[in-house]
């Protein structure tokens, strides 16, 4: 099924919106302008994109560590996130949060997790919450290759199969759990979703640097889950741009292999010249696009900036009790 | 005597015991770094750099790089131990017990006791803890209230260069579980370190500074703001003893009653909310055994009941600081 000109147009938008905000933020803690742990999840655009272009407000979807691509493709306000990773009391989280911990429950998006592994039970959940409803609805998990060695993912891909939750376990291959490759911390050092399917479950596989890929890939597995099949497991293989942390010198990574994946594995790059070679846009419609993105990402850095800071009376705010 | 880091002091004594004793193994995650890489092994040597060098000297044997499983890890410890081995498991940031908190709670603190005391498990399980690196709510807590709340447990909390050395050798001769906790706003601070063979045994409190008007106690980070605040009081002529408790359990019961009964005033620090923590329970200690040489009520300062808040200001207001802990001392002199 082809997409529309305008899915098109916002599938390249929410992409280009991900990987400019990413960039943003590598230069701005460069240079101290932002505190904390941040986790850039620039490069796997495509997978969060092509996923969540297919969900609506009432689809749940619980993230990661390296939560802000996942955050902005659900619909998390881009305004409200960067206030939210400056730590304004006007951010998402009313800087509670940070970057680690972004959350919007208003658009179905459950959280960034901070703890590699929480995700999945948590998504199980949710799941079955849809599945009470009655409605058809989804959850989904995104784990890397670092939380499929967890035991509570383990744990949360059974219970899903044992108890037909339809929840959507979105694996997101980029080779690194942390500083450490897929080859030695995956055991089977085939794929993830061979496990999945050891668990009972169908599964499909796809290159996560083509969002065509993972969008067919999502409607084809979407519809299986949406018909009360039960849960249903994805691998997409993909690169990560930046370290595991910002500030990770990166010794790991090969010589050359970072411009190696900018050059051949970049997702957005690979849109449009797909999309340009088929006729399917210009590349006007897509340089338009990118300048619009730029300068909404230097309005957002610009609100942040001037966002009002919080106070210390705002420690205990939104707790049930302070002693 | 040689000046060295923290995180130096953790890796160098782990290093000696390794030489020592082949019974000693590392595991955790990323504690070799790069394994399955083209960088190759070793290109992280942990996040920490408190095992970098550890698998070139010794090997994927006895320094093992594992997944992201916290609670394989700290398992495995515990079976290393009955199985006369001597691990030493790091957890990368102590917030991620709670993946692991089984092993911990109703394995290896338990085993000895519930086998009738014919095992032991000198499981040693390191980890980074505490505040201050705007990390939030899952990369910043203090879980040492809990952890010295479980029979079966050794607690430990160096706050110098010097104090890791001593414990951590301990830790080595010692037969049972220890958490061995370290601030991570500690690990680049440098102190001297005594040469020779020495160690620090559990339960032994090391008084920083001396004082007849006041009794204040702390651990890890904390033991620092105490002094920046004894030493504030000190100015104005006020005369304090700092008390790093070195380990929560087992507790230097007689370093705290001994120092009250001659100050009669008390202020304990905790980085962790003070609800059922170590600071209550201290106070309670106190009111219970030094009951007639209290001149003033205990003042405790702690963290506040809520998770640790990301932004700046926000964990800045969260963090016991000198200027609260000075505060509360003046509340407590200005009593009576």
């Amino acid at each position: 099924m082809q997409l529309s000109r305008e899915q098109m147009l916002q599938a390249y938008r929410r992409m280009k919106i991900i990987r400019e905000f990413e960039e943003r933020l590598h230069i701005e803690i460069a240079t101290g302008a932002i505190a904390g742990f941040t986790h850039l999840y620039c490069g796997q655009e495509a997978v969060a994109v092509g996923v969540c272009e297919h969900l609506d407000t009432d689809d749940k979807i619980v993230s990661t560590h390296r939560g802000h691509g996942h955050c902005l493709a659900k619909g998390c306000d881009v305004d409200g996130m960067m206030k939210e990773i400056w730590g304004s009391r006007e951010g998402l989280c009313k800087g509670k949060g940070g970057s680690m911990h972004i959350a919007d429950v208003d658009v179905g998006m459950l959280g960034a997790n901070g703890i590699v592994g929480a995700g999945a039970p948590i998504a199980v959940g949710a799941a079955l919450a849809a599945k009470l409803d009655g409605k058809g609805k989804v959850s989904i998990t995104f784990s890397g290759d670092g939380a499929c060695n967890q035991g509570t993912t383990f744990e949360a891909m059974n219970m899903a199969v044992v108890t037909k939750a339809p929840c959507i376990f979105v694996f997101e291959n980029n080779h690194y759990s942390e500083h450490t490759g897929f080859e030695y911390a995956v055991g089977t050092q085939l794929d993830i979703a061979s496990r999945a399917e050891a668990f009972g479950m169908k599964v499909w596989r796809a290159d996560g640097t083509d969002f065509f890929a993972v969008h067919e890939t999502m409607r084809d597995l979407l519809v299986y889950v949406r018909a009360g099949h039960g849960p249903a497991a994805v691998e997409f293989d993909t690169e990560r741009f930046f370290g595991h942390f910002e500030g990770d010198p990166q010794r790991y990574r090969g010589e050359g292999e970072l411009d190696r994946i900018r050059e051949t594995r970049d997702c957005l790059k690979k849109f449009r010249a797909s999309v340009v070679s088929a006729k399917l846009l210009t590349d006007a419609d897509i340089d338009a696009i990118d300048a619009e993105v730029l300068s909404q990402i230097d309005a957002a850095v610009d609100a942040a900036r001037a966002a009002p800071r919080p106070t210390p009376e705002d420690v205990l705010a939104d707790v049930y009790v302070a002693y | 005597m040689a000046k060295m880091m923290y995180r130096d002091a953790v890796r160098s004594t782990i290093f000696e015991a390794m030489e020592r004793d082949d019974r000693v193994v590392v595991l955790g995650e990323d504690v070799v770094g790069g394994m399955g890489t083209a960088g190759g092994p070793e290109a992280i040597g942990g996040i920490w750099a408190t095992s970098t060098g550890l698998y070139d000297r010794f090997g994927p044997d006895r320094v093992i790089d594992t997944p992201i499983s916290e609670s394989a890890i700290v398992g495995a410890a515990g079976g290393l131990a009955l199985a006369g081995k001597k691990p030493i498991a790091e957890l990368m940031f102590a917030d991620f017990i709670g993946v692991s908190l089984d092993q911990i709670w109703n394995q290896i603190a338990k085993f000895r006791y519930m086998f009738g005391g014919k095992s032991t498990c000198p499981a040693i399980i390191r980890m980074a803890y505490g505040g201050g690196f705007n990390a939030a709510a899952q990369h910043s807590q203090s879980v040492h209230h809990f952890l010295t709340a479980m029979p079966g447990l050794k607690v430990v909390m160096p706050s110098t260069p010097e104090d890791v050395r001593g414990l951590l050798r301990e830790a080595l001769r010692g037969d049972d579980p220890v958490i061995f906790l370290e601030h991570k706003a500690l690990y680049g601070v440098t102190g001297e370190v005594p040469d020779g063979d020495w160690t620090i045994p559990f339960g032994h409190a090391r008084l920083t500074r001396a004082g007849q008007d006041l009794t204040l106690v702390a651990t890890g980070l904390m033991v620092g703001r105490c002094e920046a605040a004894a030493d504030a009081l000190a100015k104005d002529g006020i005369g304090c003893d700092v008390l790093d408790l070195r380990t929560t359990s087992p507790l230097d019961e007689e370093a705290i009653l001994d120092s009250v009964e001659v100050t009669g005033r008390l202020v304990v620090v905790d980085e962790a909310p003070q609800r059922c923590s170590l600071a209550t329970d201290i106070s309670a200690l106190v009111a219970q055994k030094a009951f007639a040489s209290l001149k003033a009520p205990i003042e405790m300062v702690c963290a506040p009941h809520s998770p640790v808040p990301f932004a700046l200001e926000l964990e800045q207001a969260y963090l016991p600081s000198a200027g609260k802990i000075e505060a509360a001392a003046r509340k407590v002199l200005g009593y009576r």
